[in-house]
């Protein structure tokens, strides 16, 4: 511990004064790149419509205010939709990532060297690529409605899925899976008894957890032409019809609040 | 006793993951009727899919001839303004975040405080990115403030929200000795409470700034800056080999960031 010495006194700091120098050299070099960044953010803005930006918020308040409740009965399709986009996208997706988990685990992939690379390489791979740009490529390839929506979900959802359950893999413990192999079982059999109920739980609020994001993600997929609600919230704003598109948005806060109350419940009974 | 009696000689079997059978069967019954209504809504035109495949082919072909070259300055100039807005959001979020996180943790702050940042967090939460995008590029004109925004916006509920759970599960003997020590309540939470919660707060940040980074990759479809107003022109010409070349380098950067986020995670725990 660095202890400076003051008239004969002995102070305690908490760095050596090497230390406390390269400390504020990072310092320094973090704050010049966000003096940079935030200089060509205000380049590249209109500072203007900034200005009037308070001006405009409220006249968009006044135009979205009383939203028009008698659309509600044209949202019905949409919302059954796009809960059916999230969910039957998180169906497919987890019968994808389990036998990419299994492949990308240390403990069960086949070989550590080819294919376990591979596997992490689809998790890295549908994971950062947002839903919605898979959304427009499936509607390139395949045309726009709800079936490229679910496509697009369970695309985007194998990394997420993948991951977690990998990690839970490994996470495993290794003494029940030995002792299922002393009694003679064969490997499907030491995973059916050794690892799956011991990953189980781990699966199930890796399933609930990804279908409450799901929905939040089914919600826009429509902007791009994916199916679900997103396709009247970008008509709305297209014709610049306010009072619908603030009831939109109430629908959709509604549908997510509601999903986010119904996976606590179903991970607090699981786990 | 007797209940083990009536056990034995029976094979065993594998307990069920729900044990009340009324309940099990129900839910797998509902389940079903779920999933066959689900299917039922959704249609398929199969010949579009089949004319489409051929569309599909040429596109992950594409991956293997990626072309980083014809529209290389609308790449760079796209890929550069999502990594700045990437950096500033984080920055501000993660400021932003800190206070918010101190306020909303029930141990650390009074009763009133505490309701109020909680409501800050759960509206950044239950608003999706695009559609706060949406809302701040009409208020505030197309470009990168409106995405910067988005994204700072999004990183605090995000944010927040972790670091609170984190410092209401500290240790409180660290914090009460600062505390008999006479301290401030500034140096409370300086010496008492955040080294115990900088490993976490330094691990958050890396995820959120990876995660922001992904998210600002497609804030440019609604005009709020940023590679995805290049790669939806990209796919709008069928450019197949330019949309793959901008998806690769995203891939690279998110991976190159999971690797770097690894490294300083060993470091700070």
């Amino acid at each position: 511990m660095p202890v400076k010495d003051l008239e004969g006194r002995a102070i305690w700091q908490r760095r050596t004064s090497r230390e406390s120098l390269a400390h504020w050299v990072m310092w320094l070099i973090g704050v010049a790149v966000f003096a940079y960044c935030w200089q060509q953010i205000s380049a590249s803005t209109t500072w203007f419509f900034v200005w009037d930006a308070p001006r405009i918020a409220g006249d968009i308040w006044t135009r979205a205010t009383p939203p028009r409740w008698e659309y509600i009965t044209q949202l019905g399709k949409p919302i059954w939709d796009t809960l059916n986009i999230a969910t039957l996208g998180t169906i497919i997706s987890l019968i994808l990532a389990v036998p990419v988990a299994f492949l990308a685990a240390r403990n069960t992939t086949p070989s550590r060297l080819f294919i376990r690379p591979i596997a992490l390489l689809i998790i890295v791979s549908t994971r950062s690529i947002n839903s919605l740009i898979w959304a427009l490529l499936l509607i390139a390839i395949i045309g726009p409605g709800v079936f490229a929506g679910v496509i697009a979900i369970a695309i985007r959802s194998i990394g997420f899925c993948a991951k977690l359950l990998y990690e839970a893999i490994e996470e495993i413990d290794e003494t029940q899976v030995e002792a299922i192999t002393a009694t003679g079982a064969s490997r499907w059999q030491v995973m059916a008894y050794g690892i799956v109920p011991q990953i189980m739980p781990a699966f199930a609020g890796i399933a609930v957890f990804r279908w409450d994001i799901n929905i939040r993600e089914s919600t826009v997929l429509g902007l791009v032409g994916a199916g679900g609600i997103g396709l009247q919230l970008s008509s709305s704003l297209n014709v610049l019809a306010w009072p619908q598109v603030s009831l939109i948005l109430l629908v959709i806060l509604a549908a997510v609040v509601i999903s986010e109350w119904v996976s606590a419940k179903v991970r607090g009974a699981i786990i | 006793m007797s209940e083990l009696n009536t056990l034995i000689g029976q094979p065993w079997r594998k307990p069920s993951f729900i044990k009340r059978p009324w309940l099990r069967w129900a839910l797998v019954l509902g389940a079903i009727a779920y999933l066959i209504a689900a299917y039922m809504t959704i249609e398929v035109n199969w010949s579009r899919v089949y004319e489409g495949l051929e569309r599909g082919k040429k596109f992950v072909l594409a991956f293997t001839s990626p072309d980083f070259t014809t529209r290389s300055s609308d790449i760079y100039e796209g890929m550069l303004e999502s990594i700045i807005m990437t950096v500033a959001s984080s920055v501000v979020g993660i400021a932003i975040s800190i206070p918010i996180a101190l306020g909303a943790a029930r141990n650390v702050a009074p009763l009133p405080v505490y309701l109020i940042c909680r409501s800050i967090i759960a509206i950044s939460r239950a608003l999706q990115e695009i559609i706060v995008a949406i809302l701040l590029v009409a208020i505030f004109g197309f470009g990168p403030l409106a995405g910067f925004l988005t994204l700072s916006f999004a990183t605090i509920g995000f944010l927040s929200k972790l670091l609170a759970e984190d410092i209401e599960s500290m240790d409180r003997v660290q914090a009460e000795a600062i505390k008999a020590s006479g301290a401030r309540w500034t140096q409370w939470i300086n010496y008492g409470v955040q080294p115990q919660v900088m490993p976490r707060l330094i691990g958050l940040s890396m995820y959120r700034l990876d995660i922001n980074f992904r998210e600002s990759a497609i804030l440019g479809l609604v005009g709020a800056g940023g590679i995805g107003a290049t790669l939806n022109t990209a796919f709008d010409r069928y450019e197949y080999d330019t949309a793959a070349a901008i998806l690769l380098i995203i891939i690279l950067i998110v991976m190159a960031l999971e690797y770097l986020s690894g490294v300083i995670r060993a470091r700070v725990q």
